[in-house]
């Protein structure tokens, strides 16, 4: 076979080989996709914050609109710092309201973004003061076994 | 009885560190082959380029059967979108690397082997070390690399073939909405994480099986009987090599998973 020919069905290869780690890059994985373009980070504290996870996805009316960044544990107040970044073309009023809620009955957590009706938007590194932790099934359970328990037993 | 056995290992360990020393002598020498960098390319042709056939129609295969098994179990718990994560982490992180490799072992690994086996069977080697042309340079190095390039690429091209056919039979045959199978698959395949292991794993995997291949040629017993074995040994102990190297791999890479 003449060189030429070989090297040109070896470029045919070695474009493939590239092509398709560029498919499983772009189209399999989310390297475009989890990178929005410009973010800026909010930190909101809760009380407990279940299972949520780092690169949780933060939503706006089911919309994505930023990722978990960060999660720590402040020792002074006993509380969960949780991190996310937002989406720049976003922005949300002061009074947001933030809450950790679950996708589905078994899915994953993420945090939801309730809009307040404030003028003034949240900059940069600010703290949104409101949020409501998740829901620990434990605690609903005995709330609820507690409540049927002080009403007495039923009267026949 | 226990004189053999220590014979036995005696061998072995010796080959072992022929082995060794034979990767060393190949590293060594690559610079001088790259020089002719044609070599290698024709090698990147023969072990790479003829094997697409086989690892693409394998890819397309698997990732059929990944779609029906994989549909077949999660519509169980109404979860048939997650299809496409299914499919492709499977591919992306196992088996695109390990079946191809082992896929490429067979095809591409037992000819390099043959090549070798026969070459020095016919004393070819031993001619061209009197015509003062290093046979590692001239003859093992460029198969070695042609192995060690081709093999991530092959990889790559298995899983997105995969890929392909698990979308075909989800999407197109089963119904599985178009949409969810790839926004979830990308949601949740990261690709430093998945991609990325992936594509150091068939790097890694591509290094033992071109290394095995080359060496059994190489040290193979110049008869047509030792040649036939070394082919059988570059099969198995290939096999194993990807097997035993995909296990110690994963638990370095998905610990914290």
């Amino acid at each position: 076979m003449s060189r030429k020919l070989l090297d040109l069905w070896v470029g045919i290869f070695v474009a493939m080989g590239f092509a398709s780690l560029l498919f499983l890059a772009l189209k399999v994985g989310n390297l475009a996709a989890a990178n929005f373009s410009e973010t800026y980070p909010l930190t909101a504290k809760f009380v407990n914050i279940g299972g949520l996870k780092v690169r949780a996805p933060v939503k706006s009316a089911g919309v994505v609109v930023g990722r978990v960044a960060d999660i720590r544990f402040d020792p002074e107040t006993y509380e969960a710092v949780v991190t996310i970044n937002i989406d720049g073309r976003y922005h949300f009023p002061k009074d947001t309201f933030a809450l950790i809620l679950t996708a589905g009955l078994l899915g994953e957590q993420y945090i939801g973004l309730d809009p307040g009706g404030d003028a003034a938007m949240l900059k940069a590194g600010e703290v949104i003061a409101k949020t409501q932790s998740a829901v620990v099934l434990e605690k609903l359970i005995s709330q609820f076994m507690f409540n049927k328990a002080s009403e007495g037993p039923v009267e026949k | 009885m226990l004189t053999r056995l220590g014979h036995h290992v005696n061998g072995a360990l010796q080959r072992l560190g022929f082995a060794a020393r034979f990767f060393v002598m190949v590293l060594l020498w690559s610079s001088q082959s790259f020089r002719r960098l044609h070599l290698t390319i024709r090698e990147v042709y023969y072990a790479g380029f003829q094997s697409l056939l086989i690892i693409m129609v394998s890819g397309l295969f698997i990732g059929m059967v990944l779609g029906m098994q994989g549909y077949e179990t999660l519509q169980r718990y109404g979860s048939a979108d997650a299809l496409g994560v299914l499919v492709a982490l499977s591919l992306v992180r196992e088996l695109g690397p390990v079946v191809a490799a082992l896929l490429f072992a067979s095809r591409a690994g037992s000819s390099i082997t043959a090549e070798i086996g026969l070459m020095k069977a016919t004393e070819q080697l031993t001619a061209m070390d009197m015509m003062a042309v290093n046979p590692i340079a001239r003859v093992v190095a460029p198969r070695f690399w042609g192995g060690v390039i081709s093999m991530p690429l092959l990889a790559a091209l298995f899983s997105a073939t995969g890929v392909f056919g698990g979308y075909l039979i989800g999407v197109v045959f089963i119904g599985v909405d178009e949409g969810a199978f790839w926004s979830q698959m990308q949601a949740s395949v990261d690709f430093r994480y998945d991609v990325w292991s992936g594509i150091v794993k068939s790097f890694v995997f591509g290094i033992a099986v071109s290394l095995i291949a080359v060496f059994e040629g190489y040290d193979a017993q110049p008869t047509a009987e030792g040649v036939s074995s070394s082919i059988k040994g570059t099969v198995v102990k290939s096999a194993l090599a990807i097997l035993s190297l995909d296990f110690v791999l994963t638990s370095f890479m998905f610990r914290e998973a």
